[in-house]
């Protein structure tokens, strides 16, 4: 049976992820792990954030799980959510925190014009556009609406890495992939079905 | 772009809903899994669960209800009610809901949103709001039902909230709540217009007009109901296409 794990260094409440994943893994093992050996043993890797992104950063190396995390981005299936996502990055403005780098770009905070009226953080239902064909992308049209809530985002360093992009202030990008990784600003875990597609073609993906 | 919010919202008393009229007399609208997936089914952008369980230690009665529901509907669940403490926060979160509500706690502490929002982050934490004119264009934060004042402006309040870390804002017109007379849409813009965090305009809808008037004129950016809902009188998805017929971006498939 295949090992599911959801990567668990403190941040945020994962359980929401594991419900969404059991909810659509009919022959998979979904578990929550803090464990650096069941990282390294899962056969895919989901990697939630939620919160400050120093403090995401600053658990993940003091629960000694970084390195689990970068050896599943270099092979596995993984799959980066919110501020996940963010981490993959070289750098965020979120308190000047260096990032994991495995992916070029900068995580940049929404400034929305003054007077605009719009609200940061950026909280609800956006359409995510594709940028290209993907897998993960299987049965979601382009354009569909995903539940968002930051603050800050991705700017990724090389645009070939951008799966997708959303509209808020300016066009950002809203999900990115390159070899076995794909990750996503939004939560599919709250997403409805459009989500739970989006994880059941997770499981099914073999990049 | 960005779409509005419809949220139904689920009063639970002893482990049902049910709804207060001007919060007094209350009437039972039915089991809130049950009710919460369909909401879920019919396109609802959120729910939210308001615990009115008046004795302390029945509260613990609503943890198996978000538990439960959290494992069949998969959109972003809040709770609120009586939440007094960071380890109240943190049983409701593991429970299943994404964002808690704080009210009166905020006032007497404020010091726990701040607290909250740092150990959960912004996005889980929104303060709640109840508000009562006061004079013309002046509107006072209440607490218990309406009935005591806390001395704060609710404008200033909700500044001061966000500043401490809130990631949202429920507000509640307690001169029109359970009223179905409409939100209060001088109190609603003037709390939107003041705040960068998003607002929830909450108290007094009773037709599908309101919910629109709560967006166009109030400048909410998420509006909530309870009554119109629950008793089948209106569905969720009908709201939904009377607000895009008014030209508000929804979403509209689910």
């Amino acid at each position: 049976m295949e090992r599911v794990v959801v990567v668990d260094y403190g941040m945020g409440n994962l359980r929401s992820v594991e419900r969404a994943l059991k909810h659509v893994a009919a022959d998979a093992e979904v578990s929550i792990s803090s464990s650096p050996e069941a990282v390294r043993n899962a056969h895919r890797v989901v990697f939630p954030g939620q919160g400050a992104m120093p403090d995401c950063m600053r658990y993940l190396r003091e629960t000694g799980l970084e390195d689990a995390v970068r050896d599943a981005a270099d092979r596995k299936p993984f799959l980066g959510i919110c501020v996940g996502m963010q981490m993959l990055l070289e750098h965020s403005e979120e308190g000047d925190t260096p990032g994991l780098g495995i992916l070029p770009g900068r995580v940049r905070r929404f400034a929305p014009p003054e007077g605009s009226g719009m609200k940061v953080p950026h909280m609800g239902w956006n359409e995510v556009a594709h940028d290209g064909a993907h897998p993960i992308w299987s049965g979601i049209a382009s354009d569909e609406r995903f539940y968002f809530v930051h603050s800050y985002y991705c700017a990724p360093g090389d645009g070939e890495v951008t799966a997708a992009t959303c509209e808020y202030s300016l066009r950002f990008t809203a999900a990115l992939a390159r070899a076995n990784i794909f990750a996503t600003q939004f939560h599919p875990e709250k997403s409805h079905t459009v989500g739970l597609s989006l994880y059941r073609n997770f499981l099914a993906w073999t990049p | 772009m960005l779409a509005k919010r419809i949220i139904p919202c689920l009063d639970v008393n002893a482990g049902r809903v049910v709804k207060g009229i001007n919060f007094v007399s209350l009437r039972d609208a039915g089991d809130p899994v049950e009710i919460a997936r369909r909401y879920g089914q019919e396109g609802a952008d959120e729910i939210t669960f308001l615990d009115i369980t008046a004795s302390s230690d029945d509260r613990d009665l609503i943890l198996p209800i978000i538990e439960q529901v959290a494992d069949q509907v998969f959109i972003p669940l809040t709770v609120g009610g009586g939440v007094r403490s960071v380890g109240d926060v943190r049983r409701l979160l593991n429970a299943g809901a994404d964002k808690i509500s704080l009210n009166t706690a905020a006032i007497s502490n404020p010091a726990l949103v701040a607290e909250a929002a740092g150990k959960f982050g912004s996005q889980a934490i929104v303060v709640a709001i109840d508000a009562k004119e006061t004079a013309p264009g002046r509107w006072g934060v209440f607490t218990h039902g309406g009935r005591n004042a806390a001395g704060l402006d609710a404008v200033a309040w909700a500044r001061e909230v966000a500043r401490l870390g809130a990631g949202e804002i429920l507000l509640t017109s307690m001169d029109r709540d359970g009223t179905r007379q409409g939100f209060n849409l001088p109190l609603t813009r003037a709390v939107a217009e003041a705040v960068s965090v998003p607002v929830i305009a909450s108290g007094g809808v009773g037709t599908l007009d309101h919910l629109a008037e709560g967006v166009l004129e109030g400048k909410a950016d998420a509006v909530l109901a309870a009554s119109i809902f629950h008793y089948g009188e209106y569905s969720i998805a009908a709201a939904k296409r009377h607000m895009a017929a008014k030209g508000i971006v929804m979403r509209m498939s689910w």
